[in-house]
């Protein structure tokens, strides 16, 4: 009976203990995770070795936000796919190490034709697939035939990149030879070999994808550094190196491990207790704890990202462009960027990041001007009455923390006498009623695919993209006929100068309050060496090694 | 008896009916185009409207009920929209770990809640029924999220106890058979990885445990001190018998029929309120499959996620009513 008794009271004991470290805490979870870094030294790191001596494998555990939806890179949208298939798979062309500048990938080599519609590609000798089918010109001429002939809902972003109008801008492909290929153009397209190198364009094992059919995203086979192992749905996927990878001397490490940890704070618990080794989508807020912990490094990804208040163009008052001007002036978009972004983003002038080629550095951001504004909406007679603003629910790279800085929002409406409703939907919701264009004024920001213009200015202001990606319902005949004759332009600088060109228009219509380009960060052990994260979100690893 | 289960599962349908007739219609009545959701922000419109003929998300909704509903019958639970997998072998991972976690949490809180509860009552109003009614109470009141960041925190990273997130060491990943990583790694003989295993159950399993935990004691406590004052207890003290013996042998079985009904009631809830818990400790369950698939709009997720949360709920109740008789042999079933 005793016995029982203090077993009992034990157990209880332990609990009690329990709640009494929880109630140690700080008043909310937020601070807490985050102020803990600077005396974290003492975290055992019990489970995981990760000496760099030659008999311990090199295993990189990289915690994420969410779990890939296929592992197919030419049937997915979203970037946390395009994180693991950048990895199993290559494309003909690379981007640069953290920039979209064009390099060699599959393709050593190639020439275009004076008149852009022909480009001839040497290809890499020697390389193997994972499943040890050669790689050739008739490779790449199946991987290409195969996404012409998918549906546009089967094979998304070929058909966005390559087909306009219905019509495939790839007429064409062609091998001579074993290591040559030919591709014919139906018209000039400007960004076609920064297309090339998006990640959706990975080239595929034919032997495996004629063989799985729909199921190759289960089973992916690539040409990369690292071939798959396992996938444990919405909790982890496993890459290992690929002994027979055609550079020498890559990849370094042996594995990787990808990691759903859905919320960031306890993503950035696991990084602190030493469960993961590099953790993607650190909150601003968290860049000093990060900062001030010897045993951690924060690394900042390049930013090719634009955060904006669409102001919807369709509707009363916006639709008086004077109006969006007394918005734009309206807005002290430099302290939202020292308070929401910690600094760590630039006011943003554009609807494109500067790193773009074509960005128009003549423009400068709209001033902070309450007493222009106020001007501007007596000369535009606006009534006074109450519009909705509409707040992002989701933290997203360049707008992470959409409720906070939608307060900010008001107090500068109000300030210039615009009353404003602060509202907001669940994230689906939200994106489905602003592309309907219900919304008054609306949050929402885009991160580039390839790092071209077109892929900003025509994907979210021209009036081809009402209904899809321009929120804003912009129309503008002059801004379209530059961009559509940008499309095709082949000569760079003359590229550039429509865009400019372009930019200027939008700068005084104001369709928008363009607000930041933001620095997503991530944090990574000490040990982590290599790692150059890219600004399309979609890193190669093959360089890492930990020490 | 059997009469009597057979009675009940004939009862199932309807129920099961309604439900899925009332989730069907309240999903598809938020505003979210799954095709939309599917394709990201860069969709075109043409590529949306492709894709909703596809999915058959143009034809009326009685015919995709219908539809669903043939499926149901046939034992197919339909295809991820998202992923494109059938959801019968989809789902099988997310409700085992949900199952391991909600049987792991509802053991704590049996063991502790029942004991406290009974300790509660035996010494009413000591300091210990106090505070352990007070400690119920702030079980009962907090946020589990909260709860389970803290336990991160302290365990986690201050500590560097225990690990706070997932089921397994990724870098020694167990060999799933069952999905059940306990049965597993004791399959496999591998009595590591079952350590580890169930280190990963521990912070995930208290946080889940405590509202649970809370009402168990609460509720031993009430139907024990109820018990204590009747007839037959008083007798065997009166027979010289020890309080121990009283109290665990004679009064307990009686005490546990209130206390049995909450048990299941709970074991229903953690199964489908898990979310929380799941996203926090990043743990890979059926409470965070279904929230996911709301979030991309994944109706035949959805649908049948919930179906066989709502399925499992009342079988746990019926088997609940069935263990009444073991316990009191005064209720029959006929």
């Amino acid at each position: 009976m005793r016995k029982g008794k203090l077993y009992l009271v034990s157990l209880m004991m332990l609990l009690i203990m329990s709640l009494f470290l929880a109630a140690c805490g700080a008043d909310d979870a937020e601070t807490s995770s985050s102020e803990s870094g600077n005396d974290s030294s003492t975290s055992t790191d019990s489970s995981t070795t990760d000496d760099s001596s030659s008999s311990t494998p090199q295993v990189l555990v990289f915690g994420r936000g969410a779990d890939s939806v296929s592992l197919d890179p030419g049937i997915v949208t979203d970037g946390e796919s395009f994180k693991v298939t950048q990895n199993l798979f290559e494309t003909l062309l690379n981007f640069g190490e953290q920039d979209t500048t064009i390099n060699p990938g599959l393709a050593k080599e190639w020439e275009v034709s004076e008149d852009g519609l022909t480009y001839t590609f040497q290809l890499q000798e020697g390389v193997k697939f994972h499943d040890g089918t050669d790689f050739n010109a008739e490779a790449v001429i199946k991987n290409i035939n195969r996404w012409k002939g998918g549906k546009e809902e089967d094979f998304y972003y070929f058909n966005s990149m390559f087909k306009a109008e219905g019509e495939d801008i790839i007429k064409d492909v062609t091998a001579e030879g074993d290591y040559t290929v030919v591709f014919t153009l139906s018209r000039p397209q400007a960004p076609f070999l920064k297309n090339l190198a998006m990640s959706p364009f990975g080239i595929g094992s034919p032997t495996a994808f004629e063989a799985a059919g729909d199921k190759f995203g289960d089973n992916p086979v690539g040409t990369g550094p690292f071939k798959f192992t396992e996938w444990k749905r919405n909790d982890s996927i496993t890459i290992e190196k690929f002994e027979d990878y055609w550079q020498d001397g890559f990849p370094k490490l042996d594995k990787v491990i990808f990691r759903s940890i859905p919320d960031n704070s306890a993503r950035l618990n696991e990084l602190m207790a030493g469960n993961i080794d590099l953790a993607d989508g650190v909150n601003p807020s968290d860049g000093k704890t990060v900062e001030g912990d010897s045993t951690l490094q924060l690394i900042e990804r390049p930013s090719m990202n634009i955060g904006y208040l669409g102001l919807t163009n369709t509707r009363a008052p916006f639709d008086n462009k004077l109006v969006r001007q007394a918005v734009n002036y309206a807005i002290d978009k430099q302290a939202i960027v020292d308070a929401f972004f910690e600094g760590r983003a630039e006011v943003a002038a554009n609807p494109m990041p500067p790193s773009i080629s074509g960005y128009n550095d003549a423009i400068s951001p709209y001033p902070y001007d309450p007493e222009k504004a106020k001007s501007l909406l007596a000369e535009a007679g606006y009534d006074g009455k109450e519009i909705e603003l509409w707040a992002m629910p989701v933290p997203r790279p360049y707008m992470p923390d959409g409720a906070k800085v939608a307060e900010v929002i008001q107090k500068n409406l109000e300030d210039v006498g615009i009353p404003s409703k602060i509202v907001t939907f669940e994230w689906a919701t939200y994106l489905e009623k602003a592309k309907n264009g219900e919304a008054d004024a609306f949050m929402l920001g885009w991160t580039g695919d390839n790092g071209d213009a077109d892929n900003f200015i025509y994907t979210l202001l021209d009036k081809d993209n009402i209904g899809s990606n321009n929120y804003a319902y912009y129309t503008n005949e002059e801004v379209h006929s530059l961009l559509i004759q940008a499309q095709s332009e082949t000569d760079e600088n003359v590229r550039n100068e429509l865009y400019k060109k372009a930019q200027e228009i939008i700068h005084d219509d104001a369709p928008w309050v363009p607000l930041a380009h933001s620095t997503p960060l991530l944090a990574a052990k000490a040990g982590v060496n290599g790692f150059l994260p890219h600004p399309t979100g979609s890193d190669k690893l093959h360089n890492v090694s930990m020490e | 008896m059997l009469h009597y289960i057979g009675k009940r599962l004939l009862h199932l349908i309807p129920v099961l009916l309604g439900m899925t007739f009332l989730v069907f219609l309240i999903i598809r009545a938020i505003p979210g185009d799954p095709a939309q959701v599917i394709l990201g922000q860069q969709a075109t419109a043409d590529a949306i409207a492709a894709l909703r003929l596809k999915l058959g998300l143009d034809n009326p909704w009685y015919v995709q009920y219908f539809d669903y509903l043939k499926g149901i019958v046939t034992g197919d639970l339909g295809e991820s929209l998202r992923t494109r997998q059938p959801i019968s072998s989809e789902m099988w991972p997310y409700l085992a770990a949900t199952f391991e976690l909600a049987f792991f949490a509802m053991i704590i809180a049996i063991i502790v809640g029942v004991n406290a509860g009974i300790v509660s009552a035996w010494f009413q109003n000591s300091w210990f029924d106090y505070l352990a009614m007070v400690i119920a109470l702030i079980g009962v009141s907090m946020p589990i999220f909260w709860l389970g960041l803290m336990e991160q925190w302290a365990f986690g990273i201050q500590l560097g106890w225990l690990p706070t997130s997932g089921r397994e060491e990724v870098r020694d990943p167990v060999t799933a058979i069952t999905h059940f990583y306990l049965i597993d790694t004791l399959w496999q003989g591998r009595f590591d990885q079952f350590i580890v295993v169930l280190k990963h159950l521990l912070l995930p399993g208290i946080a889940l445990a405590t509202i649970p935990t809370a009402i168990i004691a609460r509720m031993t406590r009430a139907s024990m001190l109820e018990v204590m004052r009747s007839d037959f207890v008083r007798t065997a003290r009166a027979k010289g018998q020890k309080m121990f013996v009283v109290v665990y042998k004679h009064a307990l079985k009686n005490a546990l029929i209130p206390v049995l009904t909450v048990v299941g009631l709970q074991t229903g809830m953690l199964l489908g309120g898990a979310i929380l818990t799941e996203t926090i400790f990043s743990w890979p369950g059926i409470g965070r499959y279904i929230y996911e698939a709301i979030g991309f709009r994944d109706y035949p997720v959805i649908q049948s996620g919930i179906l066989i949360v709502a399925f499992l709920f009342v079988m746990i109740n019926l088997i609940v009513d069935l263990l009444y008789t073991v316990i009191d042999s005064r209720i029959k079933y006929n």
